[in-house]
């Protein structure tokens, strides 16, 4: 198997840096983001995120996790599977703008069970797409408002994400 | 997991597991709509050939708020004899198109048999056999008492726990399911009732036995679970004890007032009030009664979320 390394850790930090920055600059009203990590990874990455755009903007950024298991299609016998909590900001999400924060855009599928879920915790003025990779082959009409890396990717690569909170190692390798 | 026929079946990491998702399902039901569309298109059927009101609604709650279609037949009386006629009417709701069957059988085993027989080819899921099993009743517990009791609820088990049972242990399904699951997540488990009321094969079970209720508070439970005394499943001639019962094995307040002020109290429902528990300890402070049935409806969510992603 062999592996290339898409971002390193310097790579992870500025493109959430940058997507911070784009965040910033695309909502008037910087105070009412919500960012909703899906986790697992995604949210390390909306905690990361978080904190990236409260030291830029000053404003303490509500941060939150959505968890999308039992939202998902493809339930039936796909084994166990413990839903991760989902925390949803005090303030709650009505009428903010919320992003979603992921790690990996694929099919699409994950985020279609996001909004799903988020319609039953409130209505958003705005619901947008923050992503580290995008590796395209979607499956649903869905695209992120903001990408760290388009990444063109085979169905018979592997893209893994790492995250020092989780894997203990920042990096994105994709494996063939 | 493709079935929930027994207690003893789970592992302590499959018991944890199922308590975390009914955590999940919990937080859930404070929404303003408690309901996900997890298992919309799957119909539940739930085939109760005893009377149970409450495990009923509490199942047709769990499958509703997951989107399920909920088909409820209730075969009155105990004439329904097992065999045949469970195969029949298991097959004839399969046919109808029945995707999880939740079973209500006055039979010990007819779960396992259902499941384990090639009569239908749908999960099952044990909503109480007889003097066997009533496993979601034993999750329902172990999940209320470590919301109640353990500093980190999510993902721990029950260690160090102890936890006193008391009442009709031999008719009591609901005490055998406990102590298997109770003590594979680590608490420690102590049965007390009169001699009459234990089963032979106690002493084979992994917990203490006790005789006196008063012994048993003195040594300071965390938790203390009364159990119905079953009119229904008792020898009219040993009913002629009840009052020595009440005296001995009531929750008197003056009992209850010598537990640990941390100590819950918690019973399975439906109560005798006055004679397993004083109305004034149900409605105690301590009492954790609907608690336990509201963790009733999400350990349901969670069992049904279960077999249905394992089945094949």
């Amino acid at each position: 198997m062999s592996a290339r390394s898409a971002l390193s850790a310097p790579d992870i930090e500025r493109t959430l840096r940058r997507i911070g920055h784009e965040l910033i600059e695309a909502t008037p009203e910087v105070d009412s983001l919500v960012l909703l990590g899906i986790p697992t990874r995604g949210a390390v990455l909306g905690r990361r995120l978080g904190s990236v755009i409260s030291e830029i903007s000053g404003y303490d950024i509500a941060v939150g996790t959505l968890d999308v298991t039992l939202y998902r299609d493809d339930l039936a016998g796909a084994g166990h599977r413990t839903p991760s909590p989902t925390e949803i900001p005090e303030g709650g999400i009505d009428g903010k703008v919320v992003v979603l924060v992921d790690d990996v855009l694929f099919s699409g599928r994950t985020i279609r069970a996001a909004l799903d879920g988020l319609t039953a915790l409130g209505r958003p003025s705005a619901v947008k797409l923050a992503v580290l990779v995008d590796r395209g082959h979607r499956e649903l009409p869905i695209r992120a408002d903001h990408v760290g890396k388009n990444l063109p990717s085979s169905l018979a690569e592997r893209v893994s994400v790492r995250l020092v909170e989780v894997d203990g190692v920042d990096e994105v390798v994709v494996e063939a | 997991m493709k079935h929930l026929l027994s207690a003893h079946d789970l592992s302590r990491a499959a018991a944890i597991g199922l308590l975390d998702t009914a955590l999940e399902f919990s937080a859930v039901a404070q929404r303003s709509v408690p309901k996900l569309p997890t298992l919309r298109g799957v119909t539940i059927v739930n085939l109760f050939f005893e009377d149970s009101t409450r495990t009923r609604l509490s199942f047709e709650a769990a499958a509703k708020r997951l989107s399920a279609d909920v088909m409820t037949f209730q075969a009155q009386g105990s004439s329904v004899s097992k065999g045949e006629s469970l195969k029949d009417t298991a097959q004839t709701v399969e046919a109808m198109g029945a995707d999880i069957i939740v079973l209500r059988h006055g039979a010990k085993g007819a779960a396992h048999e259902l499941a384990h027989s090639e009569w239908v080819g749908t999960p099952v899921i044990n909503a109480g056999d007889g003097v066997g099993e009533h496993p979601t009743q034993a999750l329902l517990d172990a999940a209320t008492l470590r919301n109640h009791l353990m500093p980190q609820p999510r993902g721990s088990g029950l260690e160090g726990l102890r936890v006193v049972i008391v009442g009709d242990i031999a008719h009591s399904r609901v005490a055998r399911s406990n102590v298997s699951l109770l003590t594979t997540l680590g608490a420690s488990v102590t049965l007390v009732g009169p001699e009459i009321f234990m089963p032979s094969e106690v002493t084979q079970w992994p917990c203490e036995t006790q005789s006196s209720l008063d012994e048993a508070i003195a040594a300071k439970p965390d938790a203390i679970m009364m159990l119905r005394v079953q009119k229904e499943r008792i020898d009219p001639e040993a009913l002629r004890g009840l009052d020595e019962y009440i005296t001995e094995f009531s929750l008197t307040a003056a009992r209850a007032n010598a537990l640990p002020n941390h100590s819950i109290v918690l019973h399975p429902g439906p109560m005798n009030r006055e004679v397993e528990i004083a109305s004034e300890v149900a409605d105690s402070s301590r009492s954790v009664i609907l608690d336990q049935v509201k963790n009733g409806v999400s350990v349901r969510m969670a069992a049904l979320y279960e077999v249905w992603g394992d089945h094949s």
